[in-house]
């Protein structure tokens, strides 16, 4: 089973703002998409969420196995942590999202697969530590059922530890069959838990650089903007790289 | 898990204790700088038949030949003992007077909150869930022309379309005049009620529609509900649903705020109604100078509006767990 995103843009009355991008992900795969600030990553996700933001026109096609995507086929796990209602407890949050698709809620299935206590069903958002928030939105996405995850900046504002644990989360929905593709500007932790990762730059496809192009130094990365982005990552978290002293 | 309740409780009592005496003392302030004469207020038309004698000796009977600080003072101390002192124009105790009349005010005021809360949060939610379009639209109007009407126009409107005019209610008091209280059935109590609650109802209603809809408009273009929409959520499910919460929530606490408007209204609306309740008695007694029960009507009204901003207070916790840290 495969995601196809073939010819994608997006346009805004002022002017397009994603153009002809395209990828394709496998289930039990994930797929890095990286890119500088403004490139349009966000609104890519929510372009194959069929969220689009108010006047927001989309051309070009998402598929899967070949058949144009229906609503619901891909779930969403916003990069904004007050995505999560603040008046609701987490649990009640997962059983909305479960019941939207027709499924029976199962806040404690949920959690348990992105590695929180059931007790955490009983928690506000504003009780959760920013990587708990971050599982707790990655949670309520699982709960829709869909087979396709994208999951917008889950490890931003965490510190390496928490980051991790939700990278790994991540990596387990992959082994359990689901395609996720994970936007992040941590290229190093893309490269280590994607298969390929997308690079855009101002709303246009760069390249797609297989997770071994980033090794050695990036010297295989075919274009210079993904190199200019490997080597801004920090020196030491690169496979490979020295610090400076 | 409620731990922060009886703090909250606590604290307002504690400041409960240093507002009542203060209110007393402005309320005893501004009616003792009252021009009226309660004496004159008393004498009335019979001003040829009473003496200067006479007049004095009312006014020593009242307490009124003593200074003020002293007259405050004893009835100070005959509040702390439960004694609101006597009503010069009903002729009997203070506090029989306000418990006679405090059951009709609640009513009226108790049925007219229901009603406005309930009505003013649904338009409210309906008007934000169809952001301009058309019911939305019919909403904000009726809306914006209720807030502009005052309650005395409203109510003699009402009036005149369903008691002149169709003669479908009664346009007075609580109860058909001229029957015993055992012999007014239900029904006619009922029918007595609808005119004054409409009129008390629709002079809050304004407020809360439109900021329950503003409320409602803030959560659907926040990134809770567009994460909920983004799964097929709808505006009108949204609002109905987890955006209930957030609209409704505001809408009470700022209702129950209010509820010291909702009781002034009332006095407006029984005095046009000729509802025996204590608005009608604070008319009386603000016109006869009745210093004793314009005292005892100013405490039991601080102790209403104190008692709905505690429920606000509440209730804004209740809806939302962020404010219960701070309690």
């Amino acid at each position: 089973m495969t995601l196809d995103v073939e010819d994608l843009s997006v346009s805004f009355p002022a002017g397009p703002v994603l153009e002809g991008v395209s990828l394709s992900l496998a289930r039990g795969e994930i797929v890095g998409l990286t890119g500088s600030s403004g490139a349009g990553k966000s609104l890519l996700a929510e372009a194959l969420a069929g969220a689009l933001p108010p006047g927001a026109v989309r051309t070009g096609r998402i598929a899967v196995d070949g058949e144009p995507a229906g609503p619901g086929a891909v779930a969403l796990a916003p990069q904004r942590l007050d995505a999560l209602d603040p008046l609701a407890p987490v649990g009640r949050q997962i059983g909305r999202f479960a019941r939207l698709c027709n499924r029976r809620a199962d806040p404690s299935g949920a959690l348990a697969s992105v590695g929180l206590p059931a007790g955490a069903a009983r928690l506000y958002p504003h009780e959760l530590s920013g990587g708990m928030a971050r599982r707790a939105l990655l949670a309520t996405a699982l709960a829709t059922g869909a087979d396709w995850i994208v999951a917008d900046e889950p490890t931003v504002g965490l510190d390496e530890e928490a980051g991790g644990r939700v990278l790994s989360v991540l990596a387990r929905l992959a082994a359990s069959g689901r395609g996720v593709i994970v936007i992040s500007h941590d290229l190093v932790g893309l490269a280590r838990i994607a298969s390929r990762v997308v690079i855009l730059r101002g709303g246009r496809h760069v390249e797609t650089a297989p997770a071994g192009a980033f090794a050695q130094g990036g010297t295989a990365l075919r274009e210079a903007f993904t190199r200019q982005l490997w080597q801004a990552q920090p020196a030491l978290a690169r496979p490979g790289g020295e610090a400076a002293c | 898990m409620n731990a922060w309740l009886p703090a909250l409780v606590a604290g307002r009592l504690l400041r409960l204790a240093w507002l009542l005496p203060l209110a007393a003392t402005g309320l005893f302030v501004l009616i003792s700088m009252a021009p009226i004469d309660p004496v004159q207020a008393y004498v009335g038309g019979r001003t040829s038949q009473i003496g200067p004698e006479q007049r004095e000796a009312i006014a020593a009977a009242w307490g009124l030949d003593r200074p003020a600080p002293e007259r405050f003072a004893s009835w100070l101390g005959r509040l702390v003992q439960g004694d609101l002192g006597r009503s010069i124009t009903f002729n009997a105790p203070v506090l029989q007077v306000i418990a006679a009349r405090l059951p009709a005010s609640l009513a009226l005021v108790g049925s007219a909150f229901a009603l406005s809360f309930v009505l003013g949060t649904l338009l409210g939610l309906v008007a934000g869930a169809t952001r301009g379009r058309w019911p939305d639209r019919v909403i904000r109007t009726i809306a914006v022309v209720l807030a502009a009407s005052p309650g005395f126009w409203i109510a003699i409107l009402l009036v005149a379309l369903f008691a002149v005019g169709l003669g479908w209610l009664p346009a007075c008091c609580a109860a058909p005049p001229g029957r015993l209280d055992s012999e007014v059935a239900l029904a006619d109590r009922w029918r007595h009620m609808v005119l004054p609650v409409v009129t008390l109802s629709v002079v809050g209603l304004a407020p809360l529609v439109l900021h329950t809809r503003q409320s409602l408009i803030a959560f659907l273009d926040g990134p809770a509900a567009r994460h909920l929409a983004a799964h097929g959520a709808r505006p009108l499910h949204l609002a109905f649903g987890p955006g209930l919460r957030h609209a409704a929530g505001v809408a009470l606490t700022l209702h129950l705020a209010g509820a010291g408007e909702l009781f002034g209204g009332s006095v407006l609306a029984e005095a046009v109604f000729a509802w025996p309740g204590l608005g009608q008695a604070t008319v009386r007694a603000a016109t006869g100078a009745d210093a004793p029960l314009l005292m005892g009507i100013g405490l039991a009204t601080l102790l209403f509006v104190f008692a709905g901003n505690l429920l606000a207070d509440i209730a804004a916790r209740l809806a939302d767990p962020r404010l219960r840290r701070a309690a």
